[in-house]
């Protein structure tokens, strides 16, 4: 199964990294999120630092949307989710495989995203440790949740704008104990960071768990 | 027509019941000494909470008898699947209620429609969940393949929502307690506690009369596609054999 999984994140990086679609497209749309944030608070600098957990979260949540999008978009051209059926990789293999090839990016993202926070919203990282621990419990999280519902509306029609309404709902506790744990991380907070990312842990788990049973029906059928 | 006998019977029933608990509410049970009038609120909000958790939990079934059960059924599982998708209708349909009067209830008692408290969080979270599930039923697709989408879909709608519960909880917490819950002496006694208990009975009543309907409608649409396009395909294959003659 790991062999499986390492060969769908490779594929998938492999075919990111030629049309560096993150870096050239997604990116640069969120740090723009964050520019825009600048002009919604009026560039009034003690509510972006104040909000600058947040922000980044949003912006990465709204940016990750379009990786999960694009993520599941090569699958679903030209037949390749035949081709993947066909394959005889585990189903589980792939969806972790999709979960680490998500992983990846995401990361890509938060560190452009974070360089733009601390450039534009003059945010100190007081405990970097626990920045880069929380970072990766809520990418887990995310990654794991983005590719259970990215296989959910694979094939459908409509899927751009149903993707959106289907993850959000389910992102919002990532997003919301992202930024708690953000905000132990930047000295915001004193209380509570550790918990907040305990709690990350336990939701990518349990998108892990949900997704390891259903992605094999999930790709089966259509 | 959706209607039988035995629905429009439940139908007046459910109406006549559902007259009866605004005469209770609005006139027999007296105001509280708290909030006042705002109390009379309580007999649609808190029935219609209940009746959404209940259609929800109904979905939730279904959807997991429709996974498990549906390649033994001679329909297919298409029962589980209408059934799924209309208690799910029903329970959007309460949890908006609830949000509606629950907000009003809040300019009244708070000052103000919106609270960032927990529970009103998670609520507002679960309607938008349960939207989206209803959007996904809506896609066009293979019946059988929307099916089991929409049913994977509300299996993890109902796993998400203790985590979105805790994780909201976790963060703030000002909501009144719960009204009444399993094991603890109501606060509330009296009349206002059987016209509660009353208001429950007869908004469930109401419910159930239009989860009938819902199922049936969902039913006729089903074979109204598949009719038109048998139709479309005899069409087709008249047109054919026109054309070879």
């Amino acid at each position: 199964m790991l062999r499986d999984a390492l060969l769908v994140a490779r594929k998938d990086l492999v075919v990111e990294w030629r049309s560096r679609t993150t870096t050239s497209q997604v990116a640069p749309l969120a740090v723009l999120m964050l520019v825009i944030f600048a002009f919604a608070f009026d560039a009034n600098r003690e509510l972006l630092q104040r909000g600058a957990p947040g922000l980044f979260w949003v912006a990465v949540l709204f940016g990750g949307l379009l990786i999960v999008q694009r993520t599941f978009a090569v699958e679903a051209e030209d037949g390749n989710r035949d081709a993947l059926r066909m394959s005889g990789l585990a189903p589980s293999g792939i969806f972790v495989g999709k979960i680490l090839s998500l992983v990846a990016q995401l990361l890509v993202l938060e560190v452009i995203v974070l360089v733009g926070v601390v450039v534009f919203f003059a945010s100190d990282v007081e405990r970097p440790g626990l920045l880069m621990v929380a970072a990766l419990a809520g990418t887990l999280a995310y990654g794991s949740a983005g590719a259970l519902f990215g296989a959910l509306a694979l094939g459908v029609r409509l899927r751009e704008t149903l993707l959106p309404l289907l993850l959000i709902p389910v992102l919002s506790p990532i997003l919301l104990a992202g930024t708690r744990a953000f905000e132990s991380a930047f000295g915001l907070s004193t209380v509570g960071g550790w918990n907040w990312i305990g709690l990350l842990c336990v939701m990518a788990a349990v998108y892990t768990a949900i997704g390891l049973v259903a992605f094999g029906p999930l790709l089966e059928d259509g | 027509m959706t209607a039988t006998a035995t629905s429009r019977t439940l139908g007046a029933v459910a109406l006549a019941a559902v007259a009866v608990m605004v005469v209770l509410g609005l006139v027999v049970s007296p105001e509280d000494a708290v909030q006042g009038q705002g109390v009379r609120l309580m007999y649609l909000h808190v029935p219609a909470i209940w009746v959404a958790y209940g259609s929800f939990g109904l979905t939730s079934v279904s959807s997991a008898l429709y996974l498990w059960r549906a390649s033994r059924r001679t329909d297919g599982g298409r029962h589980y699947d209408r059934l799924a998708g209309s208690a799910a209708e029903i329970g959007v349909l309460f949890t908006a209620v609830t949000l509606f009067t629950g907000s009003l209830w809040g300019r009244v008692t708070w000052g103000s429609y919106w609270q960032w408290d927990a529970r009103l969080t998670t609520t507002i979270l679960l309607f938008m969940t349960y939207l989206g599930y209803l959007a996904l039923r809506r896609l066009p697709a293979d019946p059988g393949v929307r099916a089991r989408r929409a049913a994977i879909m509300a299996l993890v709608s109902f796993i998400n929502v203790p985590i979105v519960h805790f994780s909201v909880d976790w963060w703030r917490t000002l909501h009144q307690k719960a009204s009444l819950s399993v094991g603890r002496k109501p606060e509330i006694t009296g009349e206002m506690y059987w016209t509660l208990m009353y208001s429950w009975f007869a908004v469930s009543l109401g419910a159930a009369w239009l989860l009938i309907h819902r199922y049936r409608v969902i039913r006729l649409e089903e074979l109204s596609e598949e009719e038109s396009l048998d139709r479309a395909i005899a069409e087709r294959r008249a047109e054919a054999s026109g054309v070879s003659k």
